[in-house]
C-alpha cells in the first residue's frame, strides 16, 4: 500500500522531526511512503482568519498536488479537518464546481495519523517503545473536529515501557486557535495556564498530543514556565523502538 | 443611552479588563462548572438524544424556509383567540408600540417576565423615558435592574455576582438592614418586594420561547413562578416576540420541551411552563397583544449559513460549555447576547463592522457546537463571518493593513514551493538575533503577542523536505 504525506507547512518548518517520526513509522510498519514535493500549505490559517480567496487558491493547489494519491496520511487532525469540512464549504461558497467534485474525492482519501493506523490499517500495536511517563491532551480538531475518538489512546496504550497518565480536564481547548493565540492573547493565556496546570500536576515527563499546532502552545507554556515537562507529537512515541527514540531532544539552531 | 448605541469595545480589549478582575473569574467558574456538570449528566442519560438535537434542527430549519408563511398563520389564529399582532420593523417601532399599549392601558408601571427579546430592544430605557416605569420580576434581572448593570448571561443574568455581592446590594436597595447572604434569605427579600408589584400592576410584559403557529398558543419556560404570575394577574398583557421564535405545530413543542431544559439548567423538566392562547372571560388577562419583531432577523435570514444563528433557543448552554465566555464572562461581548452564540447573532443582528471583533472570539474548539440541542454549526459560522469581516474591510480599502499584507505574503509563499522554501530560509536567519539556547523568548511586531506569554522553540535547521530530499 502507498500513503501520501502531507505534512502542515508548520510542522515542515517548526517540527520536521514529527513528520520524520511518520515517515519511519509508516516504513516500518511496511508501507510504500511518497512525499508529494510541489504540496505546501492547505490554507487553514488564512481561512480561519477571514481570507478566504487566499485560502481557495491553496485548496485547489492542494487538490491537484494529491489529485494522484491514493491514501493521504496527515499528523495533524486540525490540518485534516480543513480538507474535509471545510473545503466543500469553499467550493461552495465561491461555486467552483471543479473544485467541489476534486475535494469529493481526495476528502475520503485524506486521513489524521492515529485514525489512519486504528480505523484503517486496524492496527494498534505498532511494536513502540517509549519508557516515559506520558499524559496526552485530546486536541479540539481531533477530538470534535474530525472525531478521532479513542484511536490515539488505544495506540499509546500499546506502547511498551510506557506509562499513561490521565490528564485533568483534558477535553478543555489549550487556547490556541491559531491568529487567536496573537489576536486574543490575554483570553488565550489564560486558557494556557490552566492546561499547564493541569498537565504539571500529572507529573508527566511527556505531554502528547496529535497536533503540534496545539503542541507548540502548551510547550510555549510549560517552557515560559520554566518547567521540564516536554512536549512530543504522537508520532515521535509510535516511531520510538528500543533501538531508535524519538522525541527525547529538541532539534535545534 | 441605550446599550446597543454604546460604543462597541473590541473583544480582546473588553475581555482584558474581565480577564484582570480574579473575583469574576472565580464566580464564573464555579458557576458554568456547576452548570456543566448538570447539563451533561441529562443529556448523557438520555438514549434518544441525538435523535432530538436532530429533531430539533430539522423543525427550526423548516419553519426558516417557510417563516412567512407560519408567521401568518400565528397572527390569524392569535387574532381567532381574541389577542392583537403588531409589527415591527426595529427596535424603535416595537418600543413605541409597547410604551403606546401601556399608556392605552392607563398604566405608569409595568412588571416584566425575563426576556432577552425586550433587553435587546432596550424597552425599559423606553419605557422609562415615557414616563413608565418597567419591574424585573426574574430573581437575576431585579439583581441586574437594581444594580443598574447589564446582563452578563442568557440564562443567569447575574451569574457574574456572588451572594455576598448581591446581599449588599439588596442592603442597599431594598431597605432590608439586616439581611443575610443564605440564599434563602435573599430569595425572601426579594419576594417581599415582588409581592406589593404582583398586587397593584395591571400590565405585564413578556418575552417568548416559543410561539405555536397552528394554534396561535404562546410559550414562556421559566423557573421561579414569577413569570406565571406576571402572565396571569394583570388586565393587560403584552408579548414582544422575535419572529424566529414560531414554530409550525403544537406536536413540535414535545422535542423542544425535552431539549430546552435539559441543555439550560440541566433540568429534565421545566419547573414553570406557561401556555395560553388568546383570552378567556374570567381567566387570565382581559388584552392580549402580541408584537412580532424584526430588528434584522429577515436580513439574517438572506444568508444562507448565517441563518442558522436564527435556530438557536437561548438556552445557554454554548456559554456554559465556552472555554473562552468562561474567563470573560458576557460584558465582554458587549451585546445581550454573550458567549458563542452572541459572537454569530450580534454582528448579523447588527452591523458585522461594528462588532467585527466578536467572531474571532472564539478558538474553534467546537465545545458550542456539541452543546448546541438544535445543533448550529457555531465554528462554521464563526469563520463564514470572518470571510465577511475580510471582505468588507477590504471593500473599505483596508488592504494594507499588517495582518492583511502578512496574509497575502504568506499566500504568495505557498503558491510556489520555491518560494515557500526561500520563506522558510529567512525565517531560520531572520530569528537569530532572538534564539538563545535554541528558545525564542522574545519577538517584535505582531509575534510580540506570541512571546508576551509563551517561549517558541527555534526554527530547525532543517526542514522535512530538507530532510526528505537528503535522505533519497
Amino acid at each position: 500500500m502507498q500513503v501520501s504525506l502531507f505534512v502542515p507547512c508548520y510542522v515542515d518548518t517548526l517540527f520536521p522531526e514529527t513528520a520524520i517520526a511518520m515517515t519511519r513509522l509508516l516504513e516500518r510498519l511496511g508501507l510504500e511512503v511518497a512525499f508529494p514535493q510541489a504540496q505546501t500549505c492547505c490554507g487553514q490559517m488564512h481561512f480561519n482568519t477571514g481570507y478566504q480567496r487566499e485560502a481557495l487558491d491553496l485548496a485547489r493547489r492542494f487538490v491537484d498536488v494529491f489529485a494522484g494519491s491514493e491514501t493521504i496520511v496527515v499528523p495533524s487532525a486540525s490540518c485534516c479537518g480543513m480538507v474535509r469540512e471545510f473545503y466543500p464549504y469553499l467550493a461552495h461558497q465561491h461555486d467552483d464546481v471543479a473544485l467541489a467534485t476534486a475535494v469529493e474525492e481526495v476528502a475520503v482519501r485524506t486521513f489524521e495519523l492515529s485514525e489512519f493506523l486504528v480505523q484503517q490499517l486496524d492496527i494498534e500495536d505498532v511494536g513502540a517503545y517509549y519508557p516515559h511517563r506520558v499524559t496526552y491532551h485530546p486536541t479540539c480538531h481531533s477530538l470534535r473536529g474530525i472525531s478521532v475518538g479513542d484511536a490515539p489512546l488505544k495506540l499509546l496504550r500499546a506502547v511498551r515501557g510506557l506509562e499513561l497518565v490521565p490528564l485533568g480536564d483534558a477535553e478543555s481547548c489549550c487556547g490556541f486557535g491559531g491568529t487567536f493565540a496573537v489576536k486574543n492573547t490575554d483570553t488565550s493565556t489564560a486558557m494556557l495556564t490552566d492546561k499547564v496546570a493541569n498537565v504539571v500536576a500529572t507529573r508527566a515527563e511527556v505531554c502528547v498530543a496529535v497536533d503540534n499546532s496545539c503542541l507548540m502552545q502548551i510547550g510555549g507554556g510549560l517552557s515560559r514556565g520554566r518547567t521540564s515537562i516536554r512536549t512530543v507529537h504522537l508520532a515521535q512515541i509510535l516511531a520510538s523502538t528500543a533501538e531508535a527514540a524519538f522525541g527525547t531532544t529538541h532539534v535545534s539552531v | 443611552m441605550s446599550r446597543f448605541e454604546l460604543p462597541v469595545v473590541p473583544f480582546p480589549q473588553a475581555a482584558k479588563v474581565a480577564l484582570a478582575d480574579s473575583q469574576l473569574r472565580r464566580n464564573l467558574n464555579k458557576a458554568t462548572s456547576t452548570i456543566r456538570a448538570k447539563r451533561k449528566a441529562v443529556t448523557e442519560e438520555l438514549p434518544y438524544w441525538e435523535e432530538l438535537r436532530e429533531a430539533g434542527r430539522r423543525i427550526k430549519q423548516e419553519t426558516m424556509r417557510n417563516l412567512d408563511r407560519y408567521l401568518l398563520q400565528l397572527e390569524e389564529q392569535v387574532t381567532a383567540a381574541g389577542g392583537t399582532v403588531h409589527w415591527a420593523q426595529n427596535a424603535d417601532e416595537a418600543n413605541e408600540l409597547v410604551t403606546k399599549l401601556v399608556r392605552d392601558a392607563g398604566a405608569t408601571r409595568a412588571m416584566k417576565v425575563k426576556s432577552l427579546t425586550t433587553d435587546e430592544i432596550c424597552l425599559n430605557d423606553a419605557l422609562q423615558a415615557a414616563g413608565v416605569e418597567a419591574i424585573e420580576t426574574d430573581l437575576a434581572e431585579l439583581i441586574i435592574q437594581l444594580a443598574g448593570e447589564t446582563s452578563s448571561h442568557i440564562l443567569v443574568p447575574a451569574i457574574h455576582k456572588n451572594r455576598a455581592e448581591i446581599r449588599e446590594l439588596f442592603i442597599r436597595t431594598l431597605g432590608e438592614p439586616d439581611l443575610t447572604d443564605d440564599p434563602s434569605d435573599l430569595t425572601d427579600a426579594a419576594r417581599r418586594y415582588l409581592r406589593k408589584t404582583f398586587m397593584d400592576t395591571t400590565v405585564g410584559i413578556s418575552g417568548a420561547n416559543f410561539a405555536v403557529a397552528e394554534t396561535g398558543t404562546i410559550c414562556v419556560v421559566e423557573s421561579e413562578g414569577n413569570g406565571r404570575m406576571c402572565l396571569t394577574l394583570p388586565k393587560t398583557l403584552i408579548t414582544v416576540m422575535g419572529i424566529e421564535k414560531v414554530v409550525p405545530r403544537w406536536q413540535h413543542m414535545e422535542v423542544f420541551l425535552q431539549l430546552l431544559p435539559r441543555s439550560s439548567t440541566g433540568e429534565r423538566m421545566n419547573p414553570y411552563t406557561s401556555f395560553w392562547t388568546g383570552v378567556h372571560n374570567g381567566d387570565g388577562p382581559r388584552e392580549f397583544h402580541l408584537v412580532l419583531l424584526d430588528n434584522g432577523r429577515t436580513k439574517v435570514l438572506e444568508d444562507e449559513v448565517g441563518r442558522d444563528a436564527l435556530h438557536c433557543i437561548r438556552c445557554s448552554a454554548c456559554l456554559n460549555v465556552c472555554p473562552v465566555y468562561e474567563r470573560t464572562g458576557g460584558h465582554a461581548y458587549g451585546s445581550v447576547y454573550p458567549g458563542p452564540i452572541g459572537a454569530v447573532l450580534t454582528p448579523q443582528l447588527r452591523e458585522l463592522a461594528a462588532y467585527d471583533s466578536l467572531p474571532y472570539a472564539s478558538t474553534l474548539c467546537g465545545a458550542c457546537y456539541d452543546a448546541c440541542p438544535v445543533k448550529i454549526d457555531i465554528p462554521r459560522l464563526l469563520v463564514h463571518l470572518r470571510g465577511k469581516v475580510v471582505v468588507g474591510r477590504q471593500r473599505k480599502g483596508l488592504r494594507f493593513d499588517g495582518e492583511a499584507l502578512a496574509m497575502r505574503l504568506a499566500a504568495r509563499a505557498f503558491a510556489s514551493p520555491k518560494r515557500y522554501e526561500l520563506a522558510q530560509a529567512l525565517a531560520r536567519v531572520g530569528q537569530l538575533p532572538f534564539v538563545h539556547d535554541g528558545v525564542i523568548e522574545a519577538l517584535p511586531a505582531y509575534l510580540r503577542s506570541w512571546t508576551v506569554s509563551r517561549n517558541l522553540e527555534a526554527v530547525p535547521k532543517q526542514s522535512f523536505r530538507q530532510w526528505w530530499r537528503s535522505k533519497k
